[in-house]
């Protein structure tokens, strides 16, 4: 019998992403340098998330024409991202064809109270998260795989690794916890029993987990996959450098590479100026994206 | 028997586990150099042109023509498989064009048409767990090549001497059999290659 949408098929798709680069892009000829510099898959958006920040107003899903130009551009998967809650925006990109659903914090959430129940979409999602428990609580309404937030379109890689380091210290946490701890642990972290269960037994997600939120830099990319990023998201890191091409070849090389601190150091030499970046602190409570979602 | 798993990008971790548990020993390939003392090696799954680009960048491109020179057996899975025909479909250039076949990229569709069915393949299992991602199918086995299996009617799986081909992923499954029928072709390529 054959069967679509399983758990299998929709976190089998991520485990083929894994050290490799997804980037964002906002036409097709972004999409073409991303795919030519050897992304894994691009995000197709309206506006890379530090000028959605720039902008203000209420961010939605993409104009469906940039989507379906990226769509027919490249060979690679494409993903998209709707907003919190937002299952028609969701609805609607998936009957469009799009590989890869983001329910994304960058975007204005639609539901203050509930996210998608992604298990009801044949096509997989990906959602970012600050901690275990979030990442878990993602992973029990259906997502496939995890990212961290970071602080989107800030080029400041200090949230993504504040999160990161989060998650695997309580991973490790709950990996070392006797099994009578499970349950008030679970209680803590506001986590579904069964995959805090799965964590302890594994010592790791269920699913593959990306870093995102601030890398602007090939040496950022490779930090990331030291603390245990299985992949790496660029959003505005890419096309908002001096030289995209060469930005976004050095960080995928600086991916695979993440040991060979000579190779980040050759490919790293004469890409001129990264994205302009933001100190976190300058960030006003209303316009820190992390703090969307729960 | 040691058995590297290219690891520029894709399911590295899944193949080793898997070739772990099917009995051999697996390692981890980035660098060239860690070819030299291989049996045999799986090209994963993943994205095939990343991979292609950096099989090009580190010089893999004349290692591994070396190597199958060597009549080592090597193994690709959906992109591995991709990466190791002489023919695609739609494009000018192969990557290795080591196996004499033609495929087709992204053959099925999209993500949401991706799937997982039990299939027949001859001399691994009459009941393997194949899952199909954005998967590639076999257009043609030329020469000598042998067609293992098949779903609605596309070719799916071949072997072409010391060269294997899976347009699905067995190692997204805890079923290590096709893994096994690998490593026996390894063994045989060993013993053809007896000691001088």
């Amino acid at each position: 019998m054959v069967q679509v949408g399983t758990d299998r098929v929709k976190r089998g798709m991520a485990e083929m992403q894994k050290g490799g680069v997804i980037m964002d892009v906002v036409n097709a000829e972004q999409a073409k340098i991303a795919e030519a510099a050897g992304a894994v898959a691009v995000m197709a958006l309206e506006r890379v998330p530090s000028d959605i920040r720039a902008a203000g107003g209420v961010a939605r899903m993409a104009d469906l024409g940039i989507v379906e130009e990226v769509l027919k551009a490249v060979s690679i998967p494409v993903m998209a991202k709707a907003r919190i809650g937002h299952f028609v925006e969701a609805r609607v990109l998936e009957s469009m064809g799009v590989d890869y659903l983001d329910e994304s914090e960058v975007l204005t959430p639609a539901d203050d109270l509930y996210h998608i129940n992604k298990k009801e979409f044949t096509v997989p999602f990906v959602c970012g998260a600050r901690d275990l428990g979030e990442a878990l609580r993602r992973i029990g309404e259906g997502a496939s795989m995890i990212r961290t937030k970071g602080e989107p379109g800030t080029g400041n890689i200090v949230e993504a690794v504040r999160h990161m380091r989060t998650m695997q210290s309580q991973i490790r946490k709950v990996q070392s916890m006797s099994y009578d701890e499970l349950m008030a642990e679970a209680k803590t972290l506001g986590a579904p029993y069964d995959l805090l269960e799965y964590v302890h037994k594994n010592g790791k997600l269920p699913v593959v987990n990306f870093a995102a939120g601030g890398v602007a830099t090939p040496s950022d990319a490779a930090l990331m996959m030291h603390l245990g990023a299985d992949g790496v998201f660029v959003g505005s890191g890419i096309f908002k450098s001096e030289n995209p091409e060469k930005f976004a070849r050095a960080i995928v090389e600086a991916t695979t590479h993440y040991t060979d601190y000579e190779l980040i150091a050759r490919v790293s030499k004469g890409l001129g100026t990264p994205m302009t970046g933001i100190e976190i602190s300058k960030i006003g409570d209303a316009d820190r994206m992390q703090d969307r979602g729960w | 028997m040691k058995i590297g798993v290219l690891a520029l990008q894709g399911a590295v971790a899944e193949h080793i586990r898997t070739l772990k548990q099917a009995g051999a020993e697996a390692v981890a390939v980035k660098k060239v150099e860690e070819l030299r003392d291989l049996d045999g090696l799986v090209i994963p799954g993943g994205e095939s042109t990343t991979i292609g680009k950096m099989m090009r960048k580190y010089g893999f491109m004349e290692a591994l023509q070396q190597f199958a020179a060597e009549k080592k057996p090597i193994f690709g899975t959906c992109a591995g498989a991709i990466l190791l025909a002489k023919e695609i479909v739609g494009q000018d250039e192969a990557h290795l064009g080591l196996m004499d076949i033609t495929v087709e990229r992204n053959a099925y569709g999209r993500q949401k048409d991706s799937f997982e069915v039990s299939l027949p393949i001859a001399g691994v299992a009459p009941d393997f767990p194949a899952v199909f991602i954005r998967a590639p199918y076999i257009v043609e086995v030329r020469g000598a090549g042998q067609v293992l299996a098949k779903y609605d009617n596309k070719i799916v799986a071949a072997r072409d001497g010391q060269f294997l081909a899976a347009a699905f992923h067995p190692e997204l499954t805890e079923d290590c059999r096709f893994h096994k029928y690998f490593l026996d072709m390894v063994k045989e390529s060993r013993k053809d290659k007896a000691p001088v």
